[in-house]
């Protein structure tokens, strides 16, 4: 089965880690993804932070290329490019004027105007459908036995209403999977809390408290380590806990996937991470 | 007597309907910036009611909002906050008489003008540049390291093939205000 794919640029920059895993466990799934040729950068936060024309124009433009590729599905594994193509599809199909307006616009580039077709959806979303939890029960040869993990989904999968795929104050599908692949997945109350991402360069002292709050709340759970959908979410948390004593590791919920399926490429991805999660998965005997 | 052509100004730009605004606060006790902000989320909104442009555009607490839409997910009178400060911002970018936040204005423009000539995020560059705008060479040097080290940043940019189309977008933005 073959899905349309569009990385967006950490995935190809600082979270290369993430689409390798993505890719790998679609791919022991049954599921191809294929790159959207040719696509741009959404614009993130600094798209819709300084242009409302901006806002819309730059996702619409992928949405658009979408539908010239045929693809009906189009998975998107970084929260902010999702948050962005699914809000402004979303905003096509209600019609609201603006996005009506930039449509227009964006079709005097394109030659065609996005007709509001494509399904913009989160690998959490496809992973969780039952048949496929099914194949991921099967498909877990190394269970992550021993695992004390705490889900954070962040901002930008869970709000607002109309883009989230799972309950905005207590999401559960990251839980879900990651309990079938073995996991001992701890509660806690932050796991849509902001990882204060946008501002990390420019606000760095307000991020680093943000993160540390983010880091103890973990320790006080229980957690050994922290599974994450988002890249910036990753890297904020992985690079800004300066101020924690205990550093904790963060893995995308995909790497742990793939430790779990035995993939062999997962020791590549570690070596990606700032704080080295190898001490810990070598104690769990995980890798 | 206020004017309120602020506000309509800002409820036709936003879509938001805040009027409505009651003043509950649930936005402003949800936000993750709460406590280094000068001016709440909910003192913002009631700012807009009272047309207090100035005041916004040049504060610095528009700047901090992360964008987390906790207000948004939250309000009673389905306000979108974030699409408020995101308003302001651009108002704020627009004017350039006095920006709150010159490092987070900073940041916006160094981002988006790689996107403009490449067709996506060009990292490195992007920190080159902002590096150089707001003076900051010294911050993250080891970080840097770091993520260089693990081949986190690319040396070299990826140009789409039809980055006219991007290019055709931001001249639109710059001469269309939709």
């Amino acid at each position: 089965m073959k899905l349309s794919y569009y990385p967006g640029c950490s995935l190809h920059a600082n979270a290369t880690e993430y689409d390798a895993s993505t890719q790998s466990v679609f791919q022991t799934l049954g599921m191809t993804l294929e790159e959207l040729p040719d696509w741009n950068c959404c614009g993130a936060s600094s798209g819709h932070s300084t242009d409302d024309f901006l806002a819309l124009a730059l996702p619409m433009r992928n949405l658009v290329l979408a539908e010239q590729q045929a693809a009906k599905d189009l998975v998107l594994p970084c929260a902010a490019c999702y948050n962005l193509l699914k809000d402004a599809d979303h905003q096509i199909c209600a019609g609201t004027e603006k996005a009506l307006k930039v449509n227009k616009e964006v079709a005097e580039i394109m030659s065609a105007e996005y007709q509001g077709t494509v399904n913009v959806k989160h690998p959490l979303e496809i992973l969780t459908q039952p048949d496929i939890l099914a194949k991921i029960e099967q498909q877990t040869v190394k269970p992550l036995r021993g695992l004390k993990i705490v889900t954070y989904y962040g901002c930008l999968l869970s709000r607002p209403y109309h883009v989230a795929f799972d309950n905005p104050e207590q999401p559960k599908t990251m839980d879900d999977l990651l309990r079938k692949a073995g996991a001992d997945v701890l509660k806690w109350s932050y796991k849509t809390d902001c990882c204060g991402g946008s501002l990390v360069l420019s606000q760095t002292d307000v991020v680093v408290n943000i993160i540390t709050n983010l880091v103890e709340a973990a320790h006080q759970a229980g957690a050994q380590a922290i599974a994450t959908a988002c890249p910036l979410c990753l890297v904020t948390l992985d690079t800004r806990q300066d101020k924690v004593k205990q550093k904790i590791p963060v893995f995308y919920f995909t790497e742990l996937l793939g430790i779990g399926f035995g993939a062999t490429d997962s020791r590549q991805w570690m070596k990606k991470h700032i704080i080295n999660p190898m001490p810990l998965l070598q104690s769990l005997q995980l890798l | 007597m206020t004017d309120s052509s602020f506000l309509r100004e800002m409820e036709a730009k936003t879509g938001q309907p805040i009027s409505l605004c009651y003043q509950c606060k649930k936005c402003s006790g949800g936000c993750p910036v709460s406590s280094v902000r000068d001016i709440q989320t909910n003192e913002i909104l009631r700012l807009v009611q009272l047309g207090q442009k100035d005041k916004l555009l040049e504060s610095s607490s528009i700047w901090l909002c992360i964008g987390c839409k906790t207000c948004a997910a939250r309000c009673p009178n389905k306000v979108n906050g974030a699409k408020v400060m995101d308003a302001l911002k651009s108002l704020s970018m627009k004017d350039r008489k006095k920006i709150g936040d010159p490092h987070s204005a900073a940041f916006h423009d160094c981002f988006l003008t790689t996107v403009e000539y490449t067709g996506r995020l060009y990292d490195l560059a992007m920190v080159g540049m902002y590096k150089l705008k707001t003076g900051t060479f010294f911050n993250d040097l080891k970080l840097g390291m770091e993520m260089g080290k693990r081949g986190k940043m690319p040396i070299l940019p990826h140009r789409i093939h039809r980055l006219r189309e991007v290019k055709e977008i931001f001249r639109k933005a710059r001469v269309k205000k939709v």
